[in-house]
């Protein structure tokens, strides 16, 4: 195997320095080396989005980045949505709405839907539905998702006027 | 039965007790799970979908740096046959354990033949492929109908067909079980038909989808006891079936269910366990094992494919007086489909007088297919809910007043021989037809609507609970059924009600196998039935001992203890659950509730479908329009769950109906076993889903639950089908109606029209 390489990242505004193998994924360090499991492994070819981090902004499967490649960039993840203690509004939404059931895509939801609302807080549901698509939930039909998501773009917008 | 307007709890929303852990990814799902000294395995499956294993040269890997243990069959005991009973479903133990690691034969694509374990998961996979299995491929067959043929390769050279209710052969044969159930004649009641329609249906292997891999930790310590961390629907049928494989007590095996990622049926049976305990029990370390996605749909338990014929005939005034259903399902590769509840469930809507049901449960080279959901009532409901509507159609009737003069209602003995009690089918049915939805117009081109009906049993089977009183007036609720979707705040909350205190106050904690009474799987829609009636019976003997524990404050009867809303009072004196808790230490030991339940009983969910669909006629492509659910659930406890089921099923039954298939090629090798490939529902592909909730209480539950999680996947299909053809006038027998089917039966309809 080839050699390991240091990688540098920033992680929810925290600096994590590791090593990996040029054939680990994002998603294997970030579980099994840096122990930050609220990304889920669901399928590891990028069909179900469980796995969905932020890269420098962006919404990207982690399981289909390579980890060398976050050299350098800024990693969001579940683990960093909520702030001080307080959840963030998407958070609260899907509780009070009751938009997850087993939870498992949960996480991966919550990142790309924050990313999906940090750009356009009043998202309308086509808008949600055309973007978050790459993200299987096989508990809820979808419907409650939609809704929470919706909920949480108006508090943002309330928030930030 | 408790009237629903003292409810201080139940109906209400409250947030569910794990929440905040399943939305900062922080809950501890099994892959999140590690032991230190933790290895990786890998599991080796056959490319073939039929072969003789010949040999299985394991040396170079077991000397690959970095590998700590091979296993095959080789290294489990030796089992003779032994009928499992596990709760919902059975299992004989030696077909159990050829699944699970292949004997001497692979009977599909992905069977497990052999697994390594190493320090990490890139080297076990390294070592897993210098594992030489030599072949000898034997002809493979995966279509019903050629697989029951007389000429068919044989999956298992010395089974005959067993039928404790049907025909028996003393011929080997891919026909494990034949079942027969019939009432009255049906040859009379067809005599009195004014019209009869006979089709027949074909439906695709599916499967449930859920998320979270198979994955399972185990750990054979040197005192000999396994403990094993898992993704599993039922930790003590897990605990049952890893105890028989290794040949060792039930009470040496631990089983600690962690948080899980969706099951929907097909996290019962075992899959990882007993090979990550044998190789813990080789290598002397914790042996974490994940199946991956690809195997999950080639080598786990789908639901199965069917070949269907139904006949029912009807007078001209629309009473339906004759009924008769053939219905052939995939067993897979051993015995034991679900074709039972198949046959019960089919007619299951209507009072019928004369009905016959065959069925046959048909091995071929598939996975050993598993429950999804109500197993095996989607299939059924779409073939009969199809003819029901054909003759609706032909009749001119009214599909949902047809259902209404021929709905199952209390008294109404279905063809498999039980007698309903009160049940909802008619309430169901006339919430369908005075709804919005039903009453809305619905205008433009290549649009239409559907109606289909579909009935679950949802069942009770045994649970266990316990409860601590603490001295803050709180209650922490321990019990053993794991919670998939929101059952911690359905229990809490039935046992909140119980006392008299607020669902928050209760803290509900899923145990581990040493810490709880034996409880059954979560399936079955049963948890909220049945491990809540035990949560009640846990706040029934909570409040006689508060009870007793007032009386010694007060130095007055146990019995004259008054108990109301959670106040206890008696001569004047009152306290609250909460100050009577506070005092409970000057009264002598802690409060300890406990119950344990084993409701013998069926609770009957019915559930109906309005469905707009709008049919694409260059592709083919069907777009759901509008989808309402009308279920009757007894009673809702907290309502956004229910919905959220009655959703989710619909969503999976549609995915069923228009898209969803194991896909095979000339090979018999399933040629989409992937996400991208076997096209679930997307937030893309369908709508907001409306739900009705109907309560028609459980007479045998306190609350009147009948369970909610199943029957909404029964009618999706079918009520799709029922829409396409008032959209663009084609009768679908096929499942999916994908593009390409659904525009072929398009084209060779116009063509018959031109003709």
């Amino acid at each position: 195997m080839a050699n390991k390489r240091l990688v540098t990242t920033t992680i929810n505004g925290e600096v994590f320095e590791f090593l990996c193998r040029p054939q680990q994924s994002l998603l294997e360090i970030l579980r099994d080396e840096l122990r930050l499991t609220g990304a889920k492994e669901g399928c590891n070819n990028g069909n179900c989005g469980a796995c969905t981090v932020l890269l420098n902004g962006a919404p990207v499967n982690s399981c289909l980045v390579l980890a060398v490649e976050v050299d350098g960039a800024e990693l969001q993840t579940v683990e960093g949505i909520a702030c001080s203690g307080e959840l963030h509004p998407l958070q609260q939404c899907f509780l009070e709405g009751a938009a997850l059931q087993c939870g498992i895509c949960t996480p991966g939801f919550l990142v790309a839907a924050k990313a999906l609302l940090d750009e356009n807080p009043a998202a309308t549901e086509q808008e949600i539905r055309f973007t978050l698509a790459g993200n299987l939930c096989r508990c809820t039909g979808y419907d409650k998702i939609v809704r929470a998501i919706q909920a949480a773009g108006a508090q943002m917008q309330t928030a930030t006027p | 039965m408790v009237e629903k307007t003292e409810y201080k709890v139940i109906g209400t929303r409250p947030i569910r007790h794990d929440g905040a852990d399943k939305v900062t990814g922080r809950a501890i799902y099994t892959d999140d799970f590690q032991l230190p000294g933790m290895l990786h395995g890998k599991i080796v499956r056959s490319p073939f979908p039929h072969a003789r294993i010949k040999s299985i040269d394991t040396s170079a890997a077991e000397q690959y740096p970095g590998v700590f243990a091979v296993v095959t069959a080789a290294d489990f005991p030796n089992l003779t046959d032994k009928i499992a009973n596990l709760g919902e479903g059975a299992v004989n133990l030696v077909h159990l354990a050829s699944n699970v690691l292949a004997h001497k034969k692979a009977l599909y694509k992905g069977h497990a033949v052999a697994a390594v374990a190493a320090n990490s998961s890139h080297v076990a996979e390294a070592a897993a492929a210098l594992i030489k299995v030599e072949y000898e491929q034997l002809p493979s067959v995966t279509s019903i109908a050629e697989a029951m043929r007389d000429d068919a390769p044989l999956l298992h050279e010395n089974l005959v067909t067993d039928s404790p209710l049907g025909e028996n052969s003393d011929k080997p044969s891919n026909v494990a079980t034949h079942l027969h159930f019939e009432k009255g004649d049906v040859a009379q009641g067809f005599a009195e038909a004014d019209l009869i329609v006979e089709r027949e249906f074909q439906t695709a292997t599916v499967h449930q989808g859920y998320i979270e891999p198979h994955v399972s930790v185990a750990l054979w310590n040197e005192d000999q006891r396994v403990k094993i961390w898992t993704a599993t629907q039922g930790s003590f049928t897990c605990r049952q079936q890893t105890a028989e494989l290794l040949q060792i007590p039930v009470s040496q095996v631990t089983v600690t269910p962690c948080e899980i990622g969706g099951g929907f049926g097909g996290k019962i049976a075992v899959y990882l366990e007993p090979v990550a305990a044998m190789l813990s029990r080789k290598s002397g370390r914790p042996v974490k094992l994940i199946m991956e996605r690809d195997a999950i749909f080639e080598a786990s338990g789908p639901t199965p494919g069917s070949s269907m014929r139904v006949k029912i005939g009807a007078r001209q005034d629309g009473r339906l007086v004759a009924a008769e259903a053939w219905l052939a399902y995939d067993a897979g590769a051993f015995p034991g489909g679900v074709i039972g509840p198949g046959c019960m469930c089919v007619f299951s809507c209507y009072d019928l007088e004369h009905a016959v049901v065959d069925g046959y449960d048909v091995l071929n080279n598939k996975p050993k297919t598993q429950a999804y959901r109500a197993p095996g009532a989607t299939q059924a409901a779409f073939a009969c809910e199809s003819v029901v509507d054909e003759i609706a159609e032909t009749l001119k009737m009214d599909p949902i007043e047809l259902r209404l003069l021929n709905a199952a209602k209390e008294g109404t003995r279905r063809v498999d021989g039980p007698v309903y009690p009160r049940i909802g089918q008619v309430e169901t049915l006339q919430a369908a037809q005075a709804s919005e939805h039903y009453n809305a117009p619905l205008d433009g081109q290549n649009r239409g609507r559907g109606i289909a009906s579909g009935f679950w049993f949802n069942c009770g089977l045994k649970s266990s609970a316990a409860a601590n009183v603490n001295d803050d007036g709180t209650v922490t609720l321990i019990e053993g059924s794991t919670d998939i979707g929101g059952t911690r705040a359905s229990l809490a909350m039935q046992l909140a009600e119980t006392l008299g205190i607020t669902a928050e106050e209760v803290h509900p904690q899923v145990a581990d196998t040493d810490s709880i009474g034996y409880t059954d799987v979560t399936g079955g829609s049963r948890v909220t039935f049945a491990t809540g009636l035990a949560t009640y019976e846990v706040g029934l003997d909570i409040q006689n001992q508060m009870c007793q524990r007032a009386s010694v404050l007060w130095d007055c009867n146990p019995e004259d203890v008054q108990v109301s809303n959670g106040t206890y009072s008696c001569n004047g004196h009152s306290l609250s659950f909460k100050e009577l808790a506070a005092r409970l230490p000057e009264t002598g030991d802690p409060v300890v509730g406990r119950a344990s339940v084993s409701p013998d009983c069926s609770t009957n969910g019915f559930c109906t479908n309005i469905v707009d669909v709008e049919v694409d006629p260059e592709t083919g492509k069907v777009t759901i329009l509008r989808f309402t659910v009308v279920q009757d659930v007894g009673r809702a406890i907290h309502p956004s769950y229910v919905e959220g089921q009655m959703q989710g099923g619909a969503v999976q039954g549609i995915g069923w109906a228009l898209n969803e298939e194991y896909f095979y090629d000339g090979s018999d090798c399933m040629k989409n076993a992937s996400f991208l490939d076997y096209r679930m529902p997307t937030l893309f592909d369908v709508p907001m889903i409306d739900t009705i909730i109907v309560e028609v209480p459980n007479p045998d539950h306190p609350y009147g639950v009948r369970g909610v999680g199943e029957p909404p996947i029964v009618a999706p299909p079918a009520a799709v089908a029922n829409a396409i053809r008032a959209a663009a006038g084609v009768r679908m027998t096929q499942l999916p109606m994908s593009p390409p089917v659904l525009w072929n039966a398009m084209q060779n309809q116009s063509r018959s029209v031109s003709d």
